[in-house]
């Protein structure tokens, strides 16, 4: 095999990024890139996982059977785009369970937006049409993303996403066009998860201390102001249109630049949600740690299974 | 018997639905990823018959009722499930053995109503039987796994099956609406489904090292609307926004 | 790996009648019918697949990148596999 010096490796790399080539999981890669991306594609499997918490939280108490259905699909659709994406994190290197140890204990983190609660059935519109909308906005710029596994992750997540928004908007509409008490629920969703949708694109640029080096490498392909703007400018006419108001009293259309100016985000709360100090941290990790807790005589079980019949097999064959 | 098919319906679907419902519990805390996808399939599967059937039973009935309505707007002496079905998720082990002992028997079942005189119950069982052969396939083997697995498992799964035994026994539970519809065809050849079930749980019971209970006591009453006193906390969830938002459209 | 954690497989999916299994990740499994079930749930929750291959990762074994012009090199140089080593006549159609 031919020497190569590190420099050398390393602008071979560069110059493969730089030319759209994708990187896969036998290549050279810089360490950087790699502990790079298995921190954030972990941290966005842990938030698919996490994630299906607060909606699971209606299923048993869906209004009918219809949306029923189409929320138990939808969170087992989390539960499907959480495998794919550990799926491309172990083709890194890391192993599954060993991030899913970090995410249990706080090493790891995941979407602050699901350390809120969902206090009500409109909570599901407004996660499926706020959240997932962010999440789409954030999640088609990866699927260009510069490593292999984690764009084709992407491609599958994206294609199968598109129904979860639509479900949630189609939720939100029902309500804003029913009852007064409906109307209520919805606007009222509506002001719980607004600014905590905008944070999930991450603090400012100017405080975001990876986004230079990840837009670089091409893992990163806007930053995340831009896409904050984007999410901004998509929703308020959709709220407009089914009659529901934006809680923010500074929102207001730039004829000028084509954009909506949007209020200050209270990134005090963003930080303390973060650290540990939102209103679920502690009941969505206790009971993630508790599923696998519980599970851990199940797998012990199907491996001590599986060994019994290799050795059976192993017997009949001699 | 005022109208046996819909008291037939009623008892195929509230299966289904309470069934669909325990499992949809789990979705999110299943054991491994893996397994809580597979768990939230079986309840999807479950809550779609449960849907078909009651829009059915509905027409059936002729006054009107939805499956909504009929899900979702009945007391608890209205619902005509098997206690099997209601018993609580516990651990993995109770609701794998839950799944295995009516899946042992919704596979034979469906396998006849094929056949059914009535073609709408013709259809939902060809399609319902596609569905639920996976889902003993996946409960059986889930038994062997567990049965035939290590000493904790053996011993959780083989208490699971003393438990659930006597509430197994209320399946071939019979009366004025089966004899029915037997008459008329719309339950063809019925007298060889408890050979078939016996035949099912005694293989994989076998395989899976596990003893059959010498309990020989029937717990009945779910097809008679007598519950345990966990539907009540089932129907108080399953209800919830039906009650507190009534006449209202989700 | 520790003990209690499943056996990686790798997970290939026919889509339809005619075209190869084609790679679609990976899961984790304690033996084969699992891994084919579970294969089942996770990659074709929307009827994505009509035939399911599933591999022990252990079992696969890859060629080296850094290797990878001393094999597919002498490859290259065989024209004659490739089709456009071939002329065909103007007018000719669908070949």
């Amino acid at each position: 095999m031919k020497e190569f010096n590190i420099d050398e490796l390393n602008r071979k790399f560069q110059e493969k990024i730089d030319n759209d080539i994708k990187i896969e999981p036998k290549d050279w890669m810089p360490d950087d890139y790699r502990q790079t991306l298995i921190r954030q594609i972990s941290q966005h499997a842990h938030s698919e996982v996490v994630g299906m918490l607060p909606e699971g939280n209606w299923i048993t108490r869906a209004p009918n059977l219809r949306r029923k259905a189409v929320l138990l699909a939808k969170v087992q659709d989390e539960a499907g785009h959480g495998l794919y994406l550990y799926s491309a994190v172990e083709t890194l290197g890391a192993d599954r369970e060993q991030t899913i140890d970090d995410l249990h204990s706080g090493k790891a983190k995941y979407s602050s937006i699901f350390n809120y609660p969902t206090l009500t059935w409109a909570d599901m519109g407004a996660v499926g049409w706020l959240v997932d909308g962010a999440a789409i906005m954030n999640q088609v710029p990866l699927c260009r993303c510069s490593y292999g596994p984690y764009a084709r992750a992407m491609v599958r997540v994206c294609k199968e996403e598109s129904f979860h928004q639509r479900q949630g908007f189609e939720i939100m509409m029902k309500l804003a066009a029913g009852t007064p008490e409906q109307k209520a629920m919805a606007q009222d969703a509506l002001n719980r998860f607004w600014w905590p949708a905008l944070m999930m694109f991450g603090p400012n640029d100017a405080e975001s201390k990876h986004t230079q080096q990840s837009m670089d490498w091409k893992i990163k392909r806007h930053t995340n102001d831009e896409l904050r703007q984007q999410m901004v400018d998509i929703t308020v006419p959709q709220a407009e249109m089914i009659g529901l108001t934006i809680p923010d009293p500074d929102l207001k259309w730039n004829e000028e630049t084509g954009h909506y100016e949007y209020g200050e985000i209270d990134w005090d709360e963003f930080w303390q949600v973060v650290k540990g100090n939102g209103p679920c941290n502690k009941d969505r990790i206790d009971a993630r740690r508790k599923a696998k807790e519980d599970g851990l005589w199940v797998r012990q079980a199907a491996n001590a299974h599986a060994e019994k019949r290799r050795a059976r097999n192993a017997k009949k064959a001699s | 018997m005022e109208n046996a098919l819909f008291e037939y319906l009623l008892r195929l679907g509230d299966d289904s639905l309470i069934l669909g419902h325990r499992l949809s519990e789990w979705c999110g805390h299943g054991p491994v990823l893996e397994e809580d996808i597979a768990l939230t399939n079986l309840s999807l599967d479950l809550i779609g018959q449960a849907t078909s059937i009651f829009d059915y039973a509905g027409k059936v009935e002729g006054k009107g009722r939805s499956e909504d309505d009929l899900a979702f707007l009945r007391f608890d002496k209205d619902y005509r499930n098997l206690l099997l079905v209601e018993r609580p998720n516990v651990d993995f082990g109770v609701t794998i053995m839950r799944q295995f002992l009516f899946d042992a028997y919704r596979k034979p079942l469906f396998e006849r109503l094929v056949h059914s005189s009535d073609e709408m119950i013709a259809a939902i069982a060809a399609k319902s039987l596609k569905e639920t052969k996976y889902h003993l396939r996946h409960s059986s083997e889930w038994v062997i796994r567990l049965g035939d697995g290590t000493e904790e498992s053996h011993n959780r799964i083989q208490d699971a099956l003393n438990e659930l035994w006597k509430y197994a026994a209320e399946i071939f539970y019979e009366d004025a609406v089966d004899a029915e519809l037997k008459a008329n065809g719309v339950l063809p050849d019925m007298d060889s489904l408890k050979s078939d079930w016996d035949t099912i749980v005694h293989a994989v019971l076998e395989e899976a090292t596990l003893t059959i209970p010498d309990n020989n006591w029937k717990q009945e009453g779910g097809r008679k609307g007598l519950h345990t006193e966990h539907l009540g906390f089932i129907l108080a969830e399953l209800q919830y926004m039906q009650r507190a938002y009534p006449n209202m459209e989700w | 790996m520790t003990n209690n954690e499943w056996p990686l497989w790798e997970v290939f999916i026919r889509s339809k009648q005619g075209l190869s299994h084609k790679h679609v990740g990976s899961l984790r499994a304690a033996d084969e019918k699992m891994a084919i079930e579970n294969a089942r749930d996770v990659y074709t929750r929307r009827s994505e697949g009509i035939s399911i291959w599933v591999v022990a990762s252990a079992n696969v074994f890859a060629s080296n990148p850094d290797e990878a012009d001393s094999l597919y090199e002498p490859a290259n140089s065989k024209v004659y596999r490739h089709p456009t080593f071939y002329d065909v006549p103007d007018g000719i159609e669908h070949m």
